[in-house]
């Protein structure tokens, strides 16, 4: 089996491209991403963050380029790369109207959880989540930061080895954030897990992630740790000050809210 | 079941071909078992739906039951009508499913569908069925009011399980028909536009609620090609003692199947699309 083994990169970008109609979303992106590495992604709304990591998630074929998640190339082998990895959608993606533990066991049947490990899988990924007294609940009566801890759970159940965080902490009080957090640490630290996280909350990046890359405009504007994003810019700078100082005028000037969020995405499916 | 690692499935090539079918029929079913499970949370859509049928039974029915010579020989109108309006019920069913797909697609459930390894087709064929089971709903209160009215059903649980293959065959082709059609515009709002004009052509064009052989040349010539046609066919002669079927049954499932596995192959290469 040709997979990835833990010397070798979780994730490898090569050139990856992709264009809608003139617009340019993710212009030449190269990136390695190693295993158990729990990686950032910032960068202004309509920078190609989202675009970038749906072609990693296989649902949006690359212009150009490639890239090889958990060992398996996202152009050639899309079906094996789902098998290996999770991913959590910035939009909502568990369904309101089934209950916790029906939305669970529709993602089990639908990653091919055997029969046999079903129920206790589901039971236990709720109770790690903290859902257990809600499994039976309909999932639209769920708070925020439950629905995103079920929407975590649902992409665990086949354990992959890769994990997509489209925004997980988007509209979530602080409260609701650390709780997400903490069981994003936790699955890092006792499985290994290789994470892909994007937000646009700085501090949260700074403080959980191991590596970020700042994107704008499609491309790669700055890449390491926090601490030498920082270097440079004098010993009180955020990494607010960072993104300032290297994205653009024009597109922060769009920064703002999930409604924002939304109509980019529209114009982009519309583009498509 | 699972490798060394705990992963279920790890590789595809080192499956065996029944591991693979029983994997596809599972991840179909997921997708079907997930919308009834919504059913049950929330039945009321159910009895909405049983309204329009109702509605042309009892009132167009029964007014054009006075009008003599429209069904062939000596089979009443509100018979003939009887399988017409099911087929009509399960028509509306499905084509319903293109904009709940547009639905999931901007709440990002669709995201969560198409982010797992089940084959795109086994997605579309899991809807698929899905809109065959709501639409057998629909056949319970057809049949009930059909036998309120005094048509000459059959009961033969043959025929009866025959009816049912023919509402889930028809409602499968006509539900991902509508997925097809979403993926080409998208939106709810031009969806909403086109699964009007689209619908009332389906029914008027077929023999529903009146004979092919009543209608002018170049209308037989669509009846001929739509599929409806075959499904009413097919039903009317399973549903009803006194009715034959015009086309022969092997004619009606061919047509149904064939037609069904070439929408689904289409609709599974653009299911994808509509979450660009």
């Amino acid at each position: 089996m040709d997979r990835a083994v833990s010397t070798t990169p979780a994730v490898v970008i090569k050139d990856l491209t992709r264009v809608f109609g003139d617009l340019t979303a993710v212009d030449h992106v190269s990136l390695d991403i190693g295993v158990g590495e729990i990686f950032g992604l910032i960068g202004p709304n309509g920078a190609g963050k989202s675009t970038l990591i749906r072609m990693l998630a296989t649902l949006l074929p690359p212009t150009s380029g490639t890239a090889s998640v958990a060992g398996f190339d996202i152009v050639k082998a899309p079906a094996a790369v789902r098998r290996h990895i999770g991913y959590v959608p910035q939009l909502l993606s568990a369904d309101a109207a089934l209950t916790g533990f029906e939305n669970m066991l529709l993602s089990a049947r639908l990653y091919g959880v055997p029969r046999a490990e079903r129920r206790e899988r589901i039971t236990s990924a709720l109770a790690r989540m903290g859902l257990a007294d809600s499994a039976h609940h309909l999932a639209g009566q769920y708070s925020g930061g439950m629905l995103r801890r079920l929407e975590i759970a649902q992409s665990l159940l086949h354990r992959p080895e890769v994990l997509i965080l489209d925004e997980p902490t988007v509209g979530l009080d602080p409260t609701a954030r650390d709780t997400v957090w903490e069981r994003v640490l936790e699955l890092r630290d006792r499985f290994q897990r290789t994470m892909i996280v994007t937000s646009h909350l700085m501090q949260e990046i700074e403080k959980f992630c191991d590596r970020i890359a700042l994107i704008d405009r499609g491309r790669i504007v700055a890449l390491g740790t926090a601490a030498e994003l920082k270097a440079g810019l004098g010993p009180d700078a955020t990494l607010d000050d960072v993104f300032i100082g290297l994205v653009t005028g024009r597109e922060s000037e769009k920064e703002g809210s999930y409604r924002d969020v939304r109509r980019n995405r529209q114009a982009l499916r519309e583009h498509g | 079941m699972s490798d060394a690692t705990g992963r279920p499935f790890a590789n595809t090539a080192e499956r065996s071909l029944t591991d693979r079918a029983g994997e596809y029929l599972l991840q179909s079913w997921a997708v079907a078992a997930a919308e009834v499970q919504k059913l049950i949370h929330d039945p009321l859509e159910l009895v909405t739906r049983a309204v329009q049928p109702v509605l042309w039974l009892m009132l167009f029915g029964e007014v054009m039951a006075r009008v003599h010579g429209i069904a062939p020989g000596n089979l009443p109108y509100i018979d003939y009508l009887a399988a017409g309006i099911l087929a009509q019920s399960a028509l509306f069913v499905a084509i319903f499913y293109g904009i709940a797909a547009i639905w999931e697609r901007d709440l990002g459930v669709l995201q969560r569908y198409l982010s797992s390894p089940a084959p795109r087709s086994a997605l579309v064929l899991g809807k698929a069925v899905s809109a065959g089971v709501r639409a057998l709903s629909q056949a319970v209160i057809v049949y009930a009011l059909a036998i309120l009215l005094g048509v000459g059903l059959s009961f033969n649980p043959l025929d009866m399980l025959g009816v049912a293959a023919v509402i889930v065959i028809g409602s499968a082709l006509f539900s991902t028909l509508s997925l097809i059609i979403a993926c080409i515009v998208k939106t709810r709002e031009r969806f909403m536009g086109i699964g009007q004009v689209m619908t009332m052509p389906i029914f008027f064009a077929s023999n529903a609620i009146y004979p092919v052989s009543l209608m002018p040349d170049w209308l037989k010539a669509a009846a001929h090609v739509n599929p409806l046609t075959y499904q009413v066919d097919a039903l009317r002669s399973l549903m009803l003692k006194a009715a034959t079927s015009e086309y022969g049954m092997a004619v009606d499932f061919a047509v149904l199947i064939a037609t069904t596995a070439v929408l689904t192959a289409i609709a599974a290469r653009m299911y994808p699309r509509l979450g660009y």
